[in-house]
């Protein structure tokens, strides 16, 4: 072997494990380096209770509420599998809206509501002019699986007063 | 021969000769191309129906976030060839490369942070995107640090192309972090395959102002490259022809 031959040898070898160490460590993280959890997961108990996490989802259709005279604001997100219910009182950002993906950070209450202290408005890859309809513009389908079903008529119904009462 | 075009790219007056006749035509059409991207893009493309006008800072996060893999990727291959065939060219290739793309790195950081806070809601997440970026800009700087820490320019040419070539398995990881994994960040808009997310008024000024930023990156490159050949081989004879008043 010339001693180029041996550095190229070399060079690949070290990119082909520094390639192979990467992957296999990513893999394994793959369950844990999550950003955020969805509502199925939550249900099926990934989560310990009391433990603060984010959590994503679309924002329900029709779900969203705005308690009159406060910051209060309370939705539900989905997976079109489960439905969480959430409350909120801080300034919500401008992308927040209903059919639209959202993730919010916080933590589960006993009585299965979600208590969040931000919340973030994710939005997709696609832009057009507005006034456009989605007819006029083939519009994409959510990356995550789950979010590519029909929009769910199912709601969540959950007594106000024990949200508002920490 | 076939390979005489090769061989001769490691020679240093040569390089050097060339990338100064080569500027030029890279300087210019990147000027043209990044006047006409910022005018289709800020004026003539329609507002989003979501984000208004605010969308319209992707003519500048995009282009900057391309080039910081784009430049790191030429950085790791032209380190890996220096190691390879123990060419100086290609060496400082690497080395003239690292700032140009620390700065791309940097401006795609601070472009998307003033994006997020109006759009998503935050300046700043811990999200596998915008990690896997910062992470970027710090493999950068290290490259950086590293050649400044050798007074030998030849050792700090073989420690720092390790540390670049190791580092590239960074690249794939921020390009495909929105597809692997739960992402505050959206997918790309404009894919080699598949159809643009965007109606072509939009996509137009995008293109124009990716093009325009990598032959930005060529025409620095070039100035900078010739910047490393004088300081390399200022001993050397021929410097002294090249740079005759």
């Amino acid at each position: 072997m010339t001693p180029r031959r041996r550095r190229l040898v070399l060079v690949l070898g070290i990119l082909a494990g520094v390639s192979v160490a990467g992957g296999l460590a990513l893999s394994a993280f793959r369950q844990d380096v999550t950003f955020y959890f969805v509502p199925t997961q939550v249900a099926e108990g990934k989560v310990r209770p009391g433990e603060e996490f984010r959590m994503g989802g679309l924002v329900e259709k029709g779900s969203v509420y705005r308690k009159p005279g406060s910051m209060l604001v309370h939705f539900t997100v989905t997976d079109m599998k489960h439905q969480i219910p959430v409350v909120y009182d801080k300034v919500l950002p401008d992308l927040f809206r209903e059919g639209a993906g959202v993730i919010v950070h916080g933590h589960m209450l006993a009585n299965g509501t979600f208590v969040a202290d931000e919340v973030l408005a994710k939005h997709d890859q696609y832009y057009r002019p507005p006034g456009i309809g989605k007819s006029v513009l083939v519009h994409g389908e959510p990356r995550d699986p789950a979010l590519r079903m029909p929009p769910a008529t199912a709601s969540v119904t959950y007594p106000l007063s024990a949200v508002e009462q920490p | 021969m076939a390979w005489t075009w090769f061989h001769r790219l490691a020679s240093p007056p040569h390089v050097y000769r060339v990338a100064g006749r080569l500027t030029p035509w890279l300087a210019w059409p990147a000027a043209l191309l990044i006047v006409a991207g910022l005018i289709g893009g800020l004026w003539l493309a329609p507002p989003d129906y979501q984000q208004g006008d605010g969308y319209r800072i992707i003519y500048v996060h995009a282009p900057s976030a391309w080039m910081s893999l784009f430049v790191y990727t030429t950085m790791a291959v032209a380190a890996g060839i220096g190691l390879i065939w123990r060419m100086k060219v290609a060496h400082a290739v690497a080395a003239a490369s690292a700032p140009v793309g620390a700065s791309f790195t940097f401006a795609a950081l601070v472009t998307g942070s003033l994006w997020g806070k109006p759009m998503w809601g935050t300046y700043w997440q811990w999200d596998p995107r915008l990690t896997s970026e910062l992470i970027l800009l710090f493999l950068y700087l290290g490259y950086m640090g590293l050649r400044s820490a050798f007074d030998d320019v030849q050792r700090a040419d073989r420690a720092s192309a390790v540390l670049a070539v190791v580092g590239v398995v960074n690249v794939p990881i921020i390009h495909y972090s929105v597809v692997w994994w739960n992402s505050l960040h959206q997918p790309p808009s404009l894919m080699y395959l598949g159809k643009p997310t965007m109606p072509p008024s939009m996509y137009v000024p995008l293109l124009l102002m990716l093009l325009g930023f990598t032959l930005f990156y060529g025409a620095v490159l070039f100035v900078r490259l010739r910047g490393e050949v004088l300081s390399r081989e200022r001993t050397a004879s021929w410097i002294r022809e090249a740079v005759r008043p």
